[in-house]
C-alpha cells in the first residue's frame, strides 16, 4: 500500500517532471531562470542587505553623485543614497507589480475568453468587440488613464497595468477554447453527463493553460516595463520610495557627469525583461508537446 | 431467455441540420424498439444518419444547425424529448452512456486515465472522490488494464487501450443503455476482435443493452441480436440476425451483401452498389434508393414505400413487398 501510494505521487507529478527535463535542456531558459532566482532573492532578503529607512530612503547630501566605489557599489543617486540599495529594494517593488498585475490580467481575460470561447455567437461578439476597443488604444495611454483617474498608487498601479493588458489575455484563451471546445472529448464530457461549468473549468481550462502560462512570463516583463515607465512620467511609485523607473527618471538631469545614476537601473530594468524572455521562450518550447522526443 | 421488457422506443425521430446552404435532411421518421439485454446493430454507409441518430438519443446533436423536428424517444417509460436538460444530464453516462469513435481523441489529455473514470461515477453517485478512484480502479481491471495505470495520462497508452479506457467509463455507472458508435473502425483488426469480445462480455455481465453503429456487417454478425439497415436518413429493412443474414429482402441490404467477398463461393469481381447516397440536402423523391436501385420502375420516383412486415419482426421498406413491383426475387 505504502508503495502504491509512493508510485501514485511519482505518477502525479510525471507530467511537469516532464516539462521541467526539457526546460532544462534550454540553456538560455536556465540562464533566464537563474538571473530570475537572484533577483527573487535579493528583493526577498533586501531588508537584511540594506535597511530601509536608514540607507534606502535617508538623504545624505554630503555624499551625493559619486560614483561606484568599495562603500557604495554602484555610488549614490542625486540625494546621496545608495543605487544598490534602491535597486534590490525597488526590485520589490518591480515584481510584486509584474506578478501581480499579470494575475489581474489572466483571470479577468481568462473568464472573459473562456466564456467568449465556449459559448460563441452573440456573447463572443459582445466581449470580443468590446476588448477589440480596448486593444485600439495604446496600452501604456490606457494605463495612463486608468492611473489619472484613480489617483497614483501602488494598487492603482497594478491595477491599470492589469487592466491594459486583459485583451491579449482574453485573445489567446478564447483561441485556444475555441480549439479545444470541439474536441470530440469535450463531447464524451457531455455524454458522461457533465455540466457546463464542469466542463469549462475541468476539461477546457487546464487544456488552455500552456499558452497563457507563456504569455505570463513574457507580461511580467512587458508589465515592470509598463511600471517603470509609469513612474517615469510621475504616475507610479511616488518618492522617496524607490523604483526602477522612477529612478531613472531621477537621475536624468545628472546624465551627463553621473552616469551611474541611470546606468544602473536601466541596467537592472534590461537584466529582468531578458531573464523573463528567456524564461518564456524555453517554457514555450518545453510546455509544446508534439516537441517531445 | 431475458426478460422481454422494452427499455427503448423510438417513434417517427426526424432530425435535420438546418445550414445557410440548405436543410441537411440527415434523419427523417425512423422506428427503433430494444428491449433489456438486446443488441441492435445500426448499420449504414457514411452518411446515412447513424451518428446522428446516436447523439439524438443522448440528445448532443450540436444545436445550431442541428434540430430534432419530430419524434418521441421513449426510454424507459420517459419522452427523453420532453425532459429537462437537468434530468436529461442525470442519465447521460447514468443510465444511457455512449462511445465515440475515435479513442485517440475521446480522452481529455491533461487528466489521468483515473480521474477520467472516475469523473462520471463522482457525478452520478454519491461518494467521495476516494472511493470513485477506487470504483475506477475496479472497473480499469475489468477491462484488462492492471490498476496500477490509474494515473498513466491517455498518451501513455495504445489506441486499444485507450479504447477499454473509454468502454471503462462508460460502463461505471453500469448504464441500462450503451450506445456504442462505431467503437473498433479506428482500431488494428487484431485490436477490433478482442475490444469487441470484451464489450460482448460486459454487456452480458451487466446485463445492459446496446445498440452497435457500424458499416461491418462482419461486427453485426459477431455481437447482434437484431439488425436496422439505415440509408439516407431511413431505416430500410429491420430484422433478426437470422432473419437477415439468411434471407435479406430490401434491394440495399442484398446490394451490401454483394458487395462482401464471400469464402465459398469463387467470384471473379464483387458486385458493388452502383452510385453514391443521395445529397441528404436534396433528397430524391419517392424511395430514397431508387436512383441506385437496379429494380427499380417508374412507380419509384412517385411512390413512398410504407413499411411492410413479411414475417415475425422482419420489416422491409419498399414497394415490392407491397405487391406494386413486380419483381420475381430479389437476388
Amino acid at each position: 500500500m505504502a508503495t502504491a501510494k509512493k508510485s501514485k505521487k511519482n505518477k502525479k507529478r510525471s507530467q511537469w517532471s516532464e516539462v521541467w527535463r526539457r526546460l532544462k535542456k534550454n540553456k538560455m531558459a536556465m540562464v533566464g531562470l537563474t538571473i530570475l532566482t537572484i533577483i527573487v532573492l535579493l528583493a526577498v532578503f533586501a531588508d537584511f542587505i540594506a535597511d530601509y529607512d536608514e540607507v534606502v530612503i535617508k538623504q545624505n547630501l554630503k555624499e551625493r553623485l559619486q560614483g561606484p566605489s568599495a562603500k557604495h557599489w554602484l555610488g549614490t543617486d542625486e540625494f546621496g543614497r545608495d543605487i544598490f540599495a534602491r535597486l534590490i529594494h525597488g526590485a520589490r517593488v518591480s515584481l510584486k507589480v509584474g506578478i501581480i498585475s499579470v494575475g489581474i490580467s489572466i483571470i479577468i481575460g481568462g473568464i472573459l475568453g473562456s466564456i467568449a470561447g465556449y459559448y460563441g455567437g452573440l456573447i463572443d461578439n459582445i466581449i470580443m468587440r468590446t476588448m477589440d476597443i480596448f486593444l485600439a488604444i495604446p496600452s501604456i495611454l490606457l494605463a495612463i488613464a486608468i492611473v489619472s483617474a484613480l489617483g497614483p498608487s501602488l494598487m492603482n498601479l497594478m491595477i491599470a497595468v492589469g487592466i491594459s493588458s486583459v485583451p491579449s489575455y482574453a485573445r489567446i484563451v478564447r483561441a485556444s477554447v475555441l480549439s479545444i471546445r470541439d474536441q470530440e472529448f469535450i463531447e464524451a464530457a457531455k455524454a458522461i453527463g457533465a455540466s457546463d461549468l464542469r466542463i469549462v473549468l475541468k476539461h477546457i481550462i487546464p487544456n488552455t493553460l500552456a499558452p497563457v502560462i507563456v504569455q505570463g512570463t513574457l507580461g511580467v516583463a512587458g508589465a515592470i516595463l509598463s511600471t517603470a515607465g509609469l513612474s517615469f512620467i510621475g504616475l507610479g511609485i511616488r518618492p522617496p520610495a524607490p523604483e526602477w523607473g522612477a529612478m531613472l527618471a531621477g537621475g536624468r538631469a545628472y546624465l551627463r557627469y553621473a552616469w551611474h545614476v541611470t546606468t544602473f537601473p536601466g541596467l537592472a530594468i534590461m537584466t529582468i525583461i531578458l531573464a523573463l524572455n528567456f524564461l518564456g521562450d524555453g517554457l514555450r518550447d518545453a510546455l509544446d508537446p508534439r516537441l517531445k522526443q | 431467455m431475458r426478460e422481454n421488457k422494452e427499455l427503448l422506443n423510438i417513434e417517427n425521430l426526424a432530425i435535420h441540420y438546418i445550414t445557410d446552404d440548405g436543410t441537411v435532411k440527415a434523419v427523417n421518421g425512423i422506428n427503433i424498439k430494444l428491449n433489456k439485454g438486446e443488441t441492435l446493430g445500426l448499420v449504414g454507409e457514411t452518411g446515412a444518419g447513424k451518428t446522428t441518430t446516436a447523439l439524438g438519443i443522448m440528445r448532443l446533436v450540436p444545436n445550431p444547425p442541428g434540430e430534432i423536428m419530430s419524434g418521441v424517444i421513449e426510454f424507459e417509460g420517459r419522452d427523453l424529448l420532453k425532459i429537462s436538460e437537468e434530468e436529461m444530464r442525470k442519465i447521460r453516462g447514468n443510465k444511457i452512456s455512449m462511445i465515440f469513435q475515435d479513442p485517440m481523441t475521446s480522452l481529455n489529455p491533461v487528466m489521468t486515465v483515473g480521474e477520467q473514470i472516475a469523473e462520471v461515477i463522482e457525478i452520478h453517485q454519491n461518494v467521495s472522490k476516494q472511493e470513485a478512484m477506487e470504483k475506477a480502479g475496479e472497473m480499469l481491471e475489468l477491462v484488462g488494464i492492471p490498476k496500477a495505470r490509474l494515473n498513466d495520462y491517455p498518451h501513455q497508452f495504445s489506441g486499444g487501450m485507450k479504447q477499454r479506457v473509454i468502454i471503462a467509463i462508460a460502463l461505471a455507472c453500469n448504464p441500462q443503455l450503451l450506445i456504442a458508435d462505431e467503437p473498433t473502425t479506428a482500431l488494428d483488426v487484431t485490436i477490433q476482435a478482442q475490444v469487441l469480445d470484451l464489450m460482448n462480455n460486459l454487456k452480458n455481465e451487466f446485463n445492459t443493452a446496446m445498440i452497435l453503429i457500424t458499416h461491418d456487417l462482419g461486427v453485426v454478425a459477431e455481437v447482434c441480436d437484431k439488425v436496422a439497415i439505415m440509408y439516407a436518413g431511413e431505416i430500410v429493412e429491420t430484422a433478426s440476425l437470422e432473419q437477415l443474414f439468411e434471407n435479406p429482402k430490401h434491394p440495399y441490404t442484398v446490394g451490401l451483401f454483394g458487395s462482401i467477398p464471400k469464402l465459398d463461393e469463387e467470384v471473379d469481381r464483387l458486385k458493388p452498389i452502383k452510385g453514391l447516397m443521395p445529397d441528404p440536402t436534396n433528397l430524391p423523391s419517392g424511395c430514397k434508393f431508387h436512383p441506385r436501385c437496379p429494380y427499380a420502375k417508374d412507380i419509384c420516383t412517385k411512390k413512398e414505400p410504407k413499411v411492410t412486415e413479411l414475417e415475425n419482426g422482419h420489416k422491409v421498406k419498399c414497394l415490392i413487398y407491397e405487391g406494386l413491383v413486380d419483381v420475381k426475387e430479389v437476388k
